[in-house]
């Protein structure tokens, strides 16, 4: 394919623009689904978060009112205690299964939203013009299906209901612990403000190596990439020794990066946990101090509850600080995610349709069954009368010019005239343009000036769908899919028979093999037909193309080393689907350029000679160079 | 299995001990704050001794600044050891991998070699430093407080004893069916996967056919399937959460009670209560992360073994004890060679075979597809060893011959060569490290590339992409071809290198051949009779046999299977040759 590969090196993750913008979108899809689910978890939470915090605020109870009390009692009567225990049960038993609920109800919007992503992604893909597919790398699209949807999986499940959860806990625990004591509380916010800024500055040069770290793993997977699909050549050439001193010094760099990455992340962890020790440590004096001297009524029981209270104020704040980093990845994510679906869909402004068709006293009309005629269905937008056109496989090209972008043409002024049932083969050297101007005819590329009539018709009026099964393709590199024999086949046509399946095997030669495979039909095809050989996939490709039998026909032979009795019979194969169909063929076979009816030669992007066989001879050009061998390397 | 992947640490074990002591050590200082915190509520603040709140105070602020170094470098030793191990074990897979021979090689494929040192071993690296750090953390901190609390009141602490039972074997039963259904997720991923790959690549025949549609329903299938597994796996977990708030809860409830009962039978202090419920938490926590740990392991254990998998695979093909470096002359003889790409296949790929070229003959090699042109080649530069018989290079069996003396001097241009990022010379400087720039462009006038190079805007320091993506076919054949000249080998070999080369240009290289190289044995593998029609003699492949082995004229009249592969070319049926250089 002489398509332009401009592909961004992988591994390297952009920085994140616009965080905020990327969440309030993501959250928006989320919502889009699962709003009264999404209200119903905060709901839950908040009393999940107050239940907990009743039974801490139970603490200071049970000793200032309960204990104390008792102590000075000579026989205490513990019914209060019990009922006061059982009413906090009761309030536990309430946050137990708010807990479980909107852990439940989270799974449901976190899968069933991972899941629409993906469906919603992959259904734009689909609609995604060849442009796309051509400037992006595979492996690039794909592992947007996976280790970016993975990101926004923590993020959506744990993450925000996390940073919820520990939000509302901060706040009651704030009130909490303003009502206890006053001046404790500017303690505890004092050392919380002290935790943050550490930890701040740990996680801000930890980011600075993980970034660092991502570029080295980008490197080291790069060479080892690169390693693996040459490590016979190395093999060959006895590179080894050269191979394992570049391979040491990229995963060298690898591990300073991540070592320091990892160091840095791991600080994170004591530093908040014993800052909050400390923080505890500092209350406990001060607080002491307080209650022995009673200042402001304060009690040995208030005491215990704030200390509690300190704990539960600095865990929170740790989970949000762990969750961060979780968002920050997820924010990439995100942004990869948006953009594939940001990316244009193909443009298709056509309103010509193709239906089938009966002749009746010699005039077109439409028809609901399958009558083995076609016909384009012309609605006029000026007056909505319609007209229909036989569908009959007349293609002209007129002054065409096209470049896969504006400032590189790459076909100049091509003419072309096709009459139904002509075989029209295309030579030239490689990346002369022959591809590109089949991919013109189905449109998977728009031409940037000229004409393409279809029966008469500007192909840019016909509907992409209706123009593109109107024409069968057979391409150079067979593609099949993850399925059985039948239903590959049955690609070209849905609705297809058993029996359609079988004559149009028969048809393309194909049939012989498939019966020997051991399920014949029902074999069940994977990795692209890797069980297949060349011959067999290309055997297959040809019988797709047949069951849907269209008018015009595509076909790239296959250029890769086949051997001479499996040629022959892909080639019978070919020869009688292309029987009676206009066709287009990049030919790399003596006998199909030569049955052809009409012949361009190719040159950088021009028709540089046309004509029959004889004719091309005769001329003594490019085409007679090409045929005798005489050509000179260009 | 482990102990293969240990046995990587190396260097790094120092901080692999450090590690888990300085995690002991945090913890331990953790463990202590709740004991002096009762000291300080029952000794200080109860006896009114504000002396005693100082200094306890000051021994748990001591406590924790120890416990905050000591946590400091438990992650520093943490991260060295786990990043230390993980580049140990990327360096010697790749090393090994280096080891392999073709055998080795067929074995695994490209993608799976790259994930098993990338993402597998990232995957190792986590679980390390988890082991590590977390693995001893939780059961230390779970211990250490199990004991404090049996110090402060043995009774009462009976109650986290039954608790931790309980919750115990729960978390275990809820773990493991949750692994159980991750571990079923990933074959649905693949799925997905195989989904969205096949059309990627095969995107225009799905839009030629108008098959949007269809797949993408096929899609919603398969992520279904993954939405159906997750919701179980997770639908698991869910009970994790408030089982632990049940556990926890009913503790405090309990330990609240009794201990209320306890202090009022002066049994008890409220600052040991205090504490107790302090360790609560501590220790339920602990389990949790423990079982966190183990489900992190076991899902692990998967990259464990494919990394060991590929350590342990060991090259078939050896150098000899007393190696031979030299090579006599290019003659290459075939006595009685049998060869199978597995030992115990039943039909080998070769058979009986017999064959003798002197040096400097020029031998063309034709047979239709499956016919073991390549295998039969392979075997010279003993790519592959034989499974019977023997082939001889310059008079001596290939086994004698150090490695890489042989294989400099049986040079090989492979069917499916490629090229390494990186400029031109650089790549040609493979088959000589000592090259000069004059020999480079030598070898580059013999294989005809010379001419396109000069016309590239930086000649031979224009940059290949990697595998030779901005140069057409025809061109990264001619360069494969120069650099395998530079080795200035005995003998070359060319598997089908000139496929995408035009007829003339064809030619032309090999009348260099025959003119620049003629003391050097050429064996040509091709699939157009033009190409190997002016050899010395040609053998004809087929099924794993010779089946004439001749000159052209020879051929032509007693071997029917040339007949026809000559009289198919020639006669209409042949190639185009449209494949024109560039």
């Amino acid at each position: 394919m002489a398509g332009p590969m401009r592909r961004v090196p992988r591994g390297v993750k952009p920085q994140v623009e616009n965080p905020m913008k990327i969440f309030k979108r993501l959250m928006a899809y989320v919502f889009q689904y699962y709003k009264f689910h999404y209200i119903a978890v905060v709901v839950l939470i908040f009393v999940s978060v107050l239940s907990n915090v009743q039974g801490t605020m139970f603490m200071k109870n049970l000793i200032d009112d309960y204990i104390t009390p008792f102590l000075l009692e000579d026989a205490p009567d513990f019914t209060p205690l019990a009922n006061a225990i059982v009413r906090v049960a009761c309030f536990y038993c309430v946050g137990i299964i708010s807990t479980y609920a909107y852990n439940r109800i989270m799974i449901n919007v976190t899968q069933g939203t991972l899941r629409s992503l993906r469906d919603d992604l992959f259904a734009h893909m689909e609609r995604l013009p060849i442009k796309y597919f051509d400037t992006h790398a595979h492996g690039d699209i794909m592992s947007v299906y996976t280790n970016d949807i993975d990101t926004l999986r923590q993020m959506i499940s744990q993450s925000v209901p996390q940073v919820v959860s520990s939000g509302i806990t901060i706040v009651s625990v704030f009130v909490s612990m303003l009502i206890l004591s006053v001046p404790l509380t500017a303690v505890t916010l004092a050392m919380v403000a002290v935790m943050i800024l550490s930890s701040k500055a740990a996680a801000g040069r930890s980011g600075k190596y993980f970034l660092e770290q991502q570029k080295n793993i980008g490197a080291v997977n790069g060479y080892i990439e690169e390693m693996m699909n040459g490590q016979k050549v190395v093999k060959v050439f006895c590179h080894e020794e050269e191979n394992k001193k570049a391979f040491k010094e990229l995963n060298d760099r690898l591990f300073v990066s991540a070592d320091k990455a990892n160091t840095f992340a791991n600080f994170l962890g004591p530093i908040t946990a014993q800052l909050g020790n400390i923080s505890y440590v500092v209350c406990a004096i001060v607080g002491g101090a307080l209650a022995l001297n009673h200042v402001g009524g304060f009690t040995l029981g208030g005491l215990a509850s704030f200390l509690t209270f300190n704990k539960s104020f600095s865990m929170p704040i740790n989970q949000v600080s762990q969750q961060l980093n979780a968002v920050v990845m997820a924010m990439a994510g995100a942004q990869r995610v948006f953009a594939l679906l940001d990316e244009k869909e193909e443009q298709d402004d056509g309103y010509v349709t193709l239906v089938n068709a009966v002749s009746e006293d010699g005039k077109l009309k439409e028809s609901n069954e399958r009558t083995g005629m076609w016909a384009w269905k012309h609605m006029h937008q000026a007056d909505g009368s319609v007209d229909y056109v036989e569908v009959k496989g007349d293609v002209v090209f007129n002054g065409v010019d096209f470049g896969y972008s504006d400032d590189k043409i790459v076909l100049h002024d091509v003419k072309l005239f096709a009459e139904p049932g002509q075989k029209i083969a295309f030579v030239g050297s490689t990346g002369a343009g022959k591809t590109t101007i089949t991919n013109l005819i189905n449109r998977f590329y728009d031409i940037q000036d000229g004409k393409i009539r279809y029966d008469g018709i500007n192909i840019n009026k016909i509907k992409k769908n209706d123009l593109r099964r109107s024409l069968g393709i057979v391409l150079q590199d067979t593609h099949l899919f993850t399925g059985t024999v039948k239903e590959n086949i049955r690609f070209g046509k849905l609705d297809a028979t058993d029996e359609e399946v079988v004559a149009a095997a028969r048809l393309a030669n194909a049939d012989g093999f498939i019966r020997r495979l051991p399920k014949g039909y029902d074999t069940m095809l994977t990795g692209d037909g890797a069980n297949l050989s060349q011959g067999q996939r290309q055997l297959l490709a040809i019988a797709r193309a047949a069951v849907a039998d269209p008018p015009v026909l595509i076909l790239d032979e296959a250029t890769s080393s086949i051997d001479t009795r499996t040629e022959r019979i892909v080639q019978d194969g070919m020869d009688k689907l292309m029987n009676g169909r206009t066709t287009f063929v990049i030919a790399h076979r003596l006998s199909t350029v030569r049955n052809s009816d009409c012949i361009m030669v190719l040159e950088q992007g021009r028709i540089i000679e046309r004509g029959t066989h004889e004719q091309l001879i005769e001329e003594k050009g490019r085409y007679y160079q090409l045929y005798t061998g005489n050509s000179i390397s260009a | 299995m482990i102990r293969t992947l240990l046995s990587e640490v190396k260097e790094y074990k120092g901080a692999s001990v450090a590690t888990p002591l300085f995690m002991i050590l945090e913890v331990l200082m953790e463990m202590m704050i709740p004991f002096l915190m009762a000291s300080i509520i029952d000794d200080g603040v109860n006896a009114g001794d504000i002396g005693h709140i100082y200094k306890v105070g000051g021994i748990m602020v001591i406590a924790a600044a120890i416990g905050l170094l000591a946590g400091m470098a438990g992650g520093r030793y943490g991260a060295k050891a786990s990043a230390g191990f993980a580049k140990n074990l990327r360096e010697t897979m790749f090393n090994h991998i280096q080891t392999f021979s073709f055998a080795n090689i067929d074995k695994y494929s490209t993608a799976g070699l790259v994930t098993r040192l990338t993402t597998d071993v990232t995957n190792v690296q986590n679980a390390y430093q988890m082991t590590l750090r977390m693995f001893t953390r939780a059961p230390a901190s779970l211990l250490c407080a199990m004991i404090m609390a049996f110090r402060i009141n043995g009774k009462l602490s009976g109650v986290y004893l039954v608790a931790v039972v309980i919750l115990g074997v729960l978390l275990a039963l809820i773990m493991s069916h949750a692994t159980r259904y991750f571990q079923q997720a990933f074959p649905k991923y693949d799925d997905m996967n195989a989904s969205v790959q096949e059309n990627v690549s095969a995107i225009r025949v799905v839009k030629a056919y108008v098959r949007e549609e269809q797949e993408t329903d096929k899609f919603k299938k398969a992520s279904e399937n993954i939405y159906r597994i997750f919701m179980k796996a997770e639908g698991n977990l869910v009970y994790n959460a408030p089982l632990m708030q049940i556990t926890v809860y009913s503790c405090i409830l309990l330990i609240s009670w009794i201990g209320a009962k306890m202090i009022v039978a002066s049994e008890l202090t409220t600052g040991e209560l205090m504490s107790l419920l302090a360790y609560c938490m501590n220790i339920l926590m602990s389990l949790m992360m423990l079982s966190m740990v183990f489900v992190m392991i076991s899902m692990s254990m998967a990259s464990i073994r494919r990394i060991s998998e590929v350590l342990k695979e060991s090259s078939d093909i050896k150098n000899p004890k007393e190696p031979v470096y030299e090579v006599a002359d290019g003659s290459i003889e075939f006595r009685q060679v049998d060869f199978a790409y597995r030992k115990d296949s039943e039909s080998p790929v070769l058979k009986d075979i017999n064959l003798k070229i002197g040096s400097g003959e020029v031998v063309g090699i034709i047979g239709g597809t499956g016919s073991a042109k390549t295998s039969l080649v392979n075997l010279i530069s003993r790519l592959y060893d034989v499974t019977g018989g023997a082939v001889y290079v310059g008079g001596r069996d290939v086994r004698e011959y150090d490695m890489e003396t042989l294989r400099n001097q049986v040079s090989v241009v492979l069917q499916n060569n490629v090229l390494f990022s990186g400029t031109i010379l650089e790549n040609l400087r493979w088959g000589s490290r000592e090259a000069t720039e004059e020999e480079c462009k030598e070898a580059c006038r013999q294989a005809c590339a010379d001419e396109f190079i000069q016309r590239f805007p930086d000649g031979y320091e224009t940059h290949i992409e990697q595998g030779g993506s901005n140069v057409s076919g025809g061109q990264r054949q001619r360069l494969c071809i120069a650099r395998a000249l530079l080795k200035k080998p005995k003998i070359l070999i060319l598997d089908d290198s000139t496929s995408a080369v035009d007829t003339a240009t064809d030619a032309k290289i090999r009348k260099a051949f025959r003119e620049e190289i003629p003391d050097t044995t050429k064996l040509i593998i091709a699939q157009r009779i033009g190409s190997v029609k002016d050899a010395d003699r040609i053998i004809v492949m087929d099924e794993g046999c010779v089946d004439g082995f001749g000159t052209h004229e020879e051929l032509l009249r007693e071997n029917a299977i040339y007949r026809e592969v000559y009289e198919s070319q020639t006669s209409g049926g042949g190639d185009f040759d449209e494949k024109a250089g560039d």
